[in-house]
């Protein structure tokens, strides 16, 4: 077990692969990953409620809503990686998970461009 | 066994899980195309209460953390602090629930239906097929718990809890994608 955050969430610690009995990291490296979580959920619900973004358009929209996208998508993979120990386990159940991941992002987001729900105007289907 | 170490039980979960981000971006997709469409009823934004919806996104959390240290206590072979954990999870997810059923209470009491708009449609279906997940969790996890006092979850057998962790933890990184996409992006 490491002393970092960063390291902790970086590094496979007890047993690795093959590790029947135990493998993941340490109950204190658990606790802490959750902490880190709840921070950047505090953060997110912050970051929504700042009155910079009151009826912002354009690319201060865009830049309000990426922000949210890059938190959201870095605790997914921090629970992924840690909690359901896909950075332990064997990488074939890594590929299994992120494959129907990737095709369901890929197949809504063609979907969504189809519907026409990017962009300024009015979208065909609101 | 599988031909890769994997156990089939183990294997077969994570290629639910996989197949579970079809349904779920079908969901959430359905609801990006439709939440402006309130057909004269009341707009989603203004019913939010984020601050109650954060708290609840913080008990899941952390019942994400308390499944994970019951699969650790399994692997060590700790039955007491296994049962202890599990019990915590499952009451969590449940105060999860329950705050679900007061959030659509309260929505409904304030105009908002289920056929009320295209976007109130969308938006019940998406939580409510990650609240029905959520409620499937918790009767795993009551079975576990069990399963364990009965003396059927040993050491050897600690993948089972690892298997319905794995269910439970993806049910937790849905609503960190639901949360940020319905409740906090305006």
């Amino acid at each position: 077990m490491t002393d970092t955050t960063s390291a902790t969430l970086a590094d496979p610690i007890e047993g690795g692969h093959g590790a029947k009995a135990h493998h993941g990291l340490s109950d204190k490296g658990y606790i802490r990953i959750a902490f880190i979580l709840a921070g950047i959920t505090a953060v997110e619900v912050a970051w929504s409620y700042l009155p910079m973004w009151d009826g912002a358009t354009g690319m201060k929209a865009l830049f309000s809503t990426g922000v949210l996208l890059v938190m959201m998508g870095f605790k997914f993979f921090v629970v992924a990686s840690n909690f359901m120990h896909l950075k332990f386990d064997d990488k074939i159940l890594t590929r299994v998970f992120y494959a129907g991941l990737f095709l369901a992002v890929g197949v809504y987001l063609a979907a969504l461009t189809t519907f026409q729900i990017w962009g300024s105007n009015t979208p065909g289907y609101r | 066994m599988t031909s890769t170490g994997i156990s089939n039980e183990k294997l077969a979960m994570w290629v639910f899980l996989g197949s579970e981000c079809l349904l779920f971006g079908g969901l959430i997709s359905t609801f990006l195309l439709y939440k402006d469409r309130t057909a004269g009823g009341p707009k989603l934004h203004e019913l939010y209460d984020i601050g109650f919806t954060s708290i609840s996104s913080f008990v899941l959390l952390m019942s994400s953390l308390t499944m994970v240290l019951a699969v650790s206590a399994v692997q060590r072979g700790d039955q007491r602090t296994l049962r202890a954990w599990l019990a915590v999870t499952a009451i969590l997810g449940g105060v999860f629930i329950s705050g679900q059923v007061y959030e659509f209470t309260k929505f409904v009491s304030e105009g908002l239906g289920f056929t009320t708009s295209p976007a109130s449609s969308a938006f019940y279906t998406l939580t409510g097929f990650h609240g029905a997940h959520v409620t499937i969790g918790i009767v795993m996890l009551v079975s576990t718990l069990v399963l364990s006092l009965r003396g059927r979850i040993t050491q050897e057998k600690a993948e089972v809890v690892e298997i319905v962790g794995l269910y439970w933890h993806f049910v937790d990184v849905v609503w960190i994608v639901v949360f940020t996409i319905v409740y906090l992006i305006k």
